[in-house]
């Protein structure tokens, strides 16, 4: 794995991981689930909990690759008209309340198209953002994309599954900041266990790649974290803490602060269970 | 006009294949496989002697005379797709992608569906040729089509009642894509229009082309000339691509979509995705959608659980694009109007959707003149709709008194 040395924050992160020998881990949260003000505070206390970087999720009507548990947040936050500048704006008023980590934009190819995919780069580097990912935008689709992201320093983050075969190597070769492994076939969602060759096709992303590999979709505990930490540089853990959300929302939209301050810390918690217990050596 | 799609599925600007990576090699494999037999005499020989022997093909290209003469303009010809096997147009494809299956060495199939009409037309073709065959269908479209729920599961289908979203045809669709992604290994996805990625909207259009090939052909024969318009309507578009695609290289032939307007393209509820949509990407592809200003698509409404739907397909996007054809609206009650008049004049019910395209006819064929032809494309039979027309009609009246 070579890093270069961009200025972008996801390279800087993955750089220092490296060097203490230890594996990112990157949560995934909807936005606007159950509102904005919430959202930022859960990004405040994924920080707390020991998070190297987020993704940040925009809600969307038909979200493909997504399972239940994102299909219901995605819809509470529809309910609440969040839209993709909604999103963004998480990202900035974060960092203006101190969070520091780097942020990755999640969505579905339409909001993006919509918005025009020039001022939808505009933004994301006016909000703050590192990265993108949007996952219904394979490699044969996103040269117009790839190309505006390039020139605005914003990192593409591809997805590869143990379906793309051949398309691994090409898949790799040209990602920035880090190769999204998808770790079963389906949907994303919280499942026991995952795809036969996973070892396999993680061990020839390495080979491919020449960025950070990262696991997501179905990774859900530390057990499953740990099992990672040593094949892969970060896992990334969407259903499960969108899940403690739905489970804390009567807290979450408590009106008495002290409630809502212990759902965000039933969060936090959940999250800091999280981290894979690496060590240097 | 270039051949479309090209090489990446794109009717000019649109179409495409915009759905998670971990589809990408199934869609790859299914093009690759269509590509290899599309011209093989063996795989054509098949599907020409079960359009023919079972599904009951050519279909009748009738002339309505009673209906010309009340309108009293263009002579009006109805292409029978009503008289199918199963009931509507259909079964053109699921014969042709069971057939494709079955050479790629799949056991089992999934498929999704509105109103039913292609749940049914897989479910049948699946008993045909022995695949195991799931039906994903909207859980409100259960409740409102729950005959064909039934019929379905007499086949030996599998019917999954699908509870995310609208719960109806767009979510049925979604839902069935997910399906796919886990079960890629050894599934067959037979998508049921010319929507959704790559190359599905090019497969199905090759498979409900003999729809317009036989309609040319027979014209011809009745009339020693082309008509001077044909009409269809318009869900996803594929008994409309399917009439219409034989004909685009016959520039004096007026290609008319007519699309579902649902209580008015001014209101809130209505499936007129060319009138009130704008390009996106959708299921798989870029097209027109229905879709607020954030690009969220919206849900649709049309009395026509066919044409329910907020996307097209995207080679009608591109004729649109092109001025190929046009494509008009037509109002839930335009339709219900129409499906009487063909019931009262000619004794043939048409589906709901197939209502849609009798109402356009019956707006443009008086303005025409005596030696003038319409073809229209009869996609279904109205036996499915008569309860969802009776309860219509029962809220109709009460609202009335």
């Amino acid at each position: 794995m070579s890093i270069t040395t961009g200025s972008n924050a996801i390279d800087t992160v993955f750089a220092e991981l490296k060097a203490k020998g230890e594996t990112a881990l990157i949560p995934f949260m909807t936005m606007g689930d159950p509102d904005l003000e919430t959202s930022v505070a859960l990004v405040q206390a994924a920080e707390a909990a020991g998070a190297h970087m987020i993704e940040l999720g925009v809600p969307y009507s038909d979200p493909l690759a997504d399972g239940p548990v994102i299909q219901r947040a995605s819809e509470r936050a529809l309910k609440n008209r969040i839209d993709l500048r909604d999103c963004m704006a998480v990202a900035s008023k974060a960092k203006v309340l101190g969070v520091k980590m780097p942020f990755i934009l999640f969505t579905y190819f339409n909001p993006a198209l919509q918005l025009g995919l020039e001022r939808f780069f505009d933004l994301l580097k006016e909000h703050g953002f590192s990265g993108v990912i949007i996952p219904d935008l394979p490699l044969e689709e996103d040269a117009e994309t790839r190309a505006l992201a390039e020139s605005s320093g914003i990192h593409l983050i591809p997805l590869v599954a143990p379906t793309s075969q051949a398309r691994v190597e090409r898949i790799a070769a040209q990602a920035k900041g880090f190769v999204y492994c998808v770790s079963s076939l389906g949907v994303t969602g919280v499942r026991s266990t995952f795809h036969d060759g996973i070892d396999s096709f993680l061990s020839t992303v390495r080979k491919a790649a020449s960025v950070p590999i990262c696991v997501g979709f179905g990774i859900s505990s530390r057990e499953h974290a740990e099992r990672f930490a040593g094949q892969a540089d970060g896992v990334i853990v969407g259903s499960a803490i969108v899940r403690q959300v739905e489970d804390a929302l009567p807290l979450l939209t408590s009106s008495d602060e002290a409630e809502r301050k212990q759902g965000l810390q039933a969060i936090q918690d959940f999250i800091a269970g999280l981290k894979p217990r690496t060590s240097v050596s | 006009m270039s051949q479309v799609p090209d090489q990446h599925g794109r009717f000019g600007p649109f179409g495409g294949k915009y759905v998670p990576e971990t589809l990408m090699n199934a869609l790859i494999e299914l093009e690759e496989a269509y590509l290899k037999y599309k011209d093989d005499p063996d795989f054509l020989e098949e599907v020409r002697y079960l359009l023919k022997q079972y599904s009951g093909r050519p279909t009748p290209l009738y002339y309505a005379e009673r209906l010309s003469e009340h309108l009293g303009g263009a002579k009006i010809y109805l292409k029978r797709e009503d008289l199918n096997h199963t009931g509507a147009h259909k079964i053109n494809n699921t014969i042709g992608q069971a057939v494709l299956a079955k050479r790629m060495g799949k056991k089992k199939v999934i498929a999704e569906t509105g109103a039913g009409q292609h749940g049914v037309a897989s479910a049948t073709v699946a008993a045909l040729m022995g695949l195991e065959c799931k039906v994903f269908m909207g859980e409100e479209d259960t409740k409102r089509q729950q005959l064909n729920v039934f019929r379905m599961k007499l086949l030996g289908s599998e019917v999954i009642p699908v509870m995310s979203g609208t719960r109806t045809l767009k979510d049925a669709c979604n839902e069935t894509l997910r399906y796919w992604v886990s079960h890629v290994d050894d599934t067959y996805y037979i998508l049921g229009s010319v929507t959704g990625p790559h190359p599905y909207p090019m497969m199905v259009r090759d498979f409900q082309r003999i729809i317009g090939v036989e309609s040319r052909e027979q014209i011809l024969e009745a009339e020693g000339r082309l008509p001077d318009v044909v009409v269809a309507a318009v869900g996803g578009g594929s008994n409309a691509i399917g009439i219409f695609h034989p004909f685009i290289e016959d520039k004096d032939v007026r290609l008319v979509g007519v699309e579902a307007a649902g209580r008015g393209v001014d209101t809130e509820e209505h499936a007129a995705t060319m009138t009130k949509g704008r390009p996106g990407v959708f299921q798989g592809s870029m097209s027109y959608v229905l879709q607020d200003e954030g690009g969220q698509v919206l849900p649709a409404h049309s009395i026509s659980a066919g044409l329910d739907y907020p996307g097209i397909g995207p080679e009608h996007s591109y004729l649109k694009d092109i001025k190929r054809a046009e494509y008009v609206p037509i109002t839930d009650k335009e339709a219900l109007d129409a499906l009487g008049i063909l019931s009262r004049m000619e004794g043939i019910i048409p589906a709901l959707e197939s209502a849609h395209a009798i109402a356009q006819v019956l707006k443009i064929a008086p303005t025409m003149s005596k030696d003038e032809i319409i073809v229209v494309n009869l996609s279904g039979r109205g036996d499915k709709d008569v309860e969802s027309i009776m309860s219509y009609l029962a809220v109709e009246e009460g609202q009335q008194s």
